[in-house]
């Protein structure tokens, strides 16, 4: 058998679970692994300018090609630079298998120089965490790290090797492992069939149903047998934030995302349902709006790989564990067989509702006469020069709520945002991992001046690298959506909301040797967004400048149900 | 409503942390844990006991399996089953006392294990109430110490926790 440190160990396992790009950045405890990396090139590595940077990098890899992001960060600092990319992909279940360097085995818990304990740090935001004991788990461990980080719920791992467990001159037997068994971890593989049948004659009996597809079943890569299903039964779907993309937007059964930002039509409809059917949703707080008021004529049948995902804040009539995908496709196997369908007479009155709804709102937006943008036309342009077909990448705030609205998305894996724990600092990073991976895609960071400052260190990789992507930071001079809030709840009282002192873009982006454009009028936008996207192999940074005081709406009200909403700044339902 | 738990984990260094992290990570209440490695020293048992909704206990329960380690659990409570806890005791066994002491050890079926001339330590097991109990009929004034091991159960009859 092959003999080799616990260092070559580690670069072969990744070689042999067919990694092509790590991201990370380098550090006394993982030198060893360093070195190892140095003499072979099949694994290639990304140097970001910050640990954070390269857990969203892995992690939007993840997001769009649906395999694990793997990252390599140093003990202490390096690994606690991590926890926020780490934490953002647990909160979305993306997998992720992140290797931390620690301090030698003898010096842990002695406060040795960056020592930090990372597997009790990250404890509570990854899906599980390993630590090397011995050398010869190497192989094993990170074969496990890749299964759990990919299966079931999908999430981050977290591997932390001492220094000594990759001492070159230290030679074990390697082999890697081809498949894993865990007697602890059996993940759902099928769903229930009895629940299933069940699942299939309430969705036929059903006047109102509307589908409420989620993350589950873009990560789990159903969304075809969910649109099958959907077009079959003539049912109206509302795609959450993280399933944007998940049923085309242009599909006249699709309603939009439902929620606090949610569209007028989807969350009337869903507070009118007699029947959700929630196909990989979690039903959390900034959907549901208060639960006890949630969606009170309808009964829900919720499918859900993680059986603690079910009823966990709706109580689910119908809870069937299993991948979204086996789960949809059984259901569209038994309708195949049964071939009783809704009433049709129920189905029409019900989206001849939905159609006045439609017209009630429709994400009308008011623009300015005077040439000030509305970030909503930002978004609208974007989506034209790139005919729909980008990969978004998204920061966190208002110019994300916008994104999700007006950029409609047709394909899934093609939306790349931080829902679960709303990550400023996510979008850039992000739209670089993508980009590295799929080079001939466009690929699209549309960011907020405030979050964009958050990785901007970032433009120095984006050199070395080569990632021409196209950032379009929707500048309103302000951390907006605080703004939004405090001008809803504090009397615009705009505590520290406002940003002082920005760089200047332009000088910035082309410090690094990238491309910049400002825009600050309506008349430049389509010539600056046609220029910026004709340079394939340029960064280009559109500085884009709009109108601050614009709010997202509709706006859910607090504390009320689905239906309680503002539609403008005086317009409530 | 008070529940028992017992979970069948990896004896792995850092699960039991894990268990722990997770009831205070969200915000679950615990009132009493014990672990130890089983006849199978690849594998601990962990017993806890804990209240809440029925809503609550079934998401104790959920995200107890989620975790890596946790091979298999049972909620106790959920059938016929026995609970027992030990409790190791020192009481002031003084004068006209000492007798009175020995004698309410004798009724609650307790050992002293323990004695010197002014103090007796007494190991009794039972289930909660009865521990209560006995602390009651002694009279806090004359306990010195108590140490109580927390919950252990098991189910009555044919079934077993095991994998
Ligand atoms: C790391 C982090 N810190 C704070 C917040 C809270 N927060 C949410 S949105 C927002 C403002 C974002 O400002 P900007 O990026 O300029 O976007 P805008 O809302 O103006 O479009 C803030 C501070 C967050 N989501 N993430
Ligand atoms: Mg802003």
């Amino acid at each position: 058998m092959e003999m080799l440190s616990g260092a070559e160990m580690v670069i072969r396992s990744l070689q042999d679970e067919g990694v092509e790009y790590i991201y990370g950045y380098p550090g006394g405890s993982v030198l060893h692994i360093y070195d190892a990396l140095f003499q072979q090139d099949k694994v290639k590595h990304v140097l970001v300018r910050h640990e954070q940077a390269a857990t969203h990098m892995a992690d939007a890899y993840a997001r769009a090609s649906g395999k694990p992001g793997v990252v390599l960060v140093t003990s202490g600092p390096g690994a606690t630079n991590a926890v926020t990319g780490i934490a953002t992909a647990y909160m979305d279940s993306i997998p992720m298998v992140v290797i931390s360097g620690q301090v030698m085995s003898h010096l842990i818990g002695e406060d040795a120089f960056q020592e930090t304990d990372i597997l009790g740090v990250s404890r509570p935001v990854v899906k599980h965490n390993f630590a090397i004991k011995n050398p010869k788990d190497i192989a094993e461990t990170i074969k496990k790290a890749f299964y759990v980080a990919s299966s079931g719920r999908p999430g981050p791992v977290v591997v932390d090797i001492p220094k000594d467990m990759t001492t070159p001159t230290d030679k074990f037997e390697y082999s890697y492992p081809e498949q894993i068994e865990m007697r602890s971890y059996n993940p759902a593989t099928r769903g229930h069939s009895g629940q299933i049948k069940k699942a299939v004659d309430m969705l036929v009996a059903a006047k109102r149903p509307v589908i409420l597809l989620g993350g589950g079943t873009v990560g789990g890569r159903a969304c075809d047998e969910a649109a099958a299903l959907a077009r079959e039964l003539n049912t109206p779907v509302s795609t959450t934030l993280m399933g944007l993309g998940g049923f085309p937007a242009s599909d006249r059964q699709w309603l939009g995302m439902p929620g606090m930002h949610g569209s007028y039509e989807a969350n009337m409809a869903l507070h009118h349902a007699d029947l959700i059917l929630s196909l990989g949703a979690r039903f959390d707080d900034r959907v549901t709006n208060s639960t006890e008021k949630f969606c009170p004529t309808a009964r829900v049948i919720h499918v859900d790989i993680d059986p603690s995902s079910i009823s966990k804040t709706i109580a689910a009539d119908v809870p069937i564990v299993g991948p979204t995908k086996s789960v949809v496709t059984e259901m569209l196997g038994l309708l195949g067989k049964n071939k009783a369908r809704p009433d049709a007479d129920a189905l029409a009155s019900w989206w001849n509702q939905i159609d006045q709804w439609r017209e009630r709102h429709g994400g009308h937006y008011e623009t300015n006469d005077n040439g000030l943008l509305k970030p909503q036309q930002v978004i609208e342009a974007v989506h034209k020069v790139t005919n729909g077909e980008a990969y978004v990448c998204s920061d966190v705030g208002q110019h994300q709520m916008f994104a999700a609205q007006y950029y409609k998305f047709d394909k899934p894996n093609r939306w790349i945002n931080s829902g679960g724990l709303g990550t400023m600092g996510f979008g850039f990073p992000a739209a670089m991992g993508v980009k590295l991976h799929y080079p001939d895609a466009e690929v699209v960071c549309v960011t907020g001046e405030g979050s964009f400052q958050m990785n901007l260190q970032e433009f120095s990789t984006c050199s070395q690298y080569g990632l021409p992507v196209k950032i379009i930071c929707i500048n309103n001079g302000s951390l907006g959506m605080v703004r939004q809030w405090q001008d809803m709840n504090y009397e615009s009282r705009h505590s520290q909301s406002y940003m002082q002192s920005l760089p200047d873009f332009e000088k910035l982006a082309e410090a690094y040797g990238h491309e910049a454009i400002t825009v600050t009028h309506e008349s430049e936008l389509m010539p600056a967004l046609e220029k910026a996207f004709a340079m394939k192999d340029k960064l280009v940074f559109l500085d884009i400048h709009v109108d601050a005081a614009e709010h997202v709406y509709p706006m859910q009200v607090p504390k009320a149900s689905m239906r309680d909403m503002w539609l403008n700044k005086t317009e409530r339902t | 409503m008070r529940h028992i738990i017992a979970v069948l984990m990896e004896n792995e260094a850092g699960a039991l942390s894990r268990v722990v992290g997770l009831f205070s990570q969200r915000n679950f209440n615990i009132e009493t844990l014990n672990v130890a490695p089983t006849e199978d020293p690849t594998l601990s048992r962990l017993t806890v006991t804990t209240t809440g909704s029925d809503r609550v206990i079934e998401q104790i329960t959920k995200q107890l399996n989620k975790l890596i380690e946790v091979v298999k659990l049972v909620d106790l409570t959920d059938g016929d089953h026995i609970e027992r806890e030990m409790m190791l005791i020192k009481l002031k066994a003084a004068g006209q006392h000492r007798d009175e002491i020995k004698r309410t050890v004798d009724i609650f079926r307790g050992q002293i294990v323990d004695v010197t001339s002014s103090v007796y330590t007494v190991q009794l097991a039972g289930d909660q109430g009865k521990l209560d109990a006995f602390i009651n009929a002694i009279g806090e004034t004359y306990v010195l110490e108590t140490v109580r091991t927390g919950v252990s159960g098991i189910a009555r009859g044919e079934k077993v926790l095991s994998i």
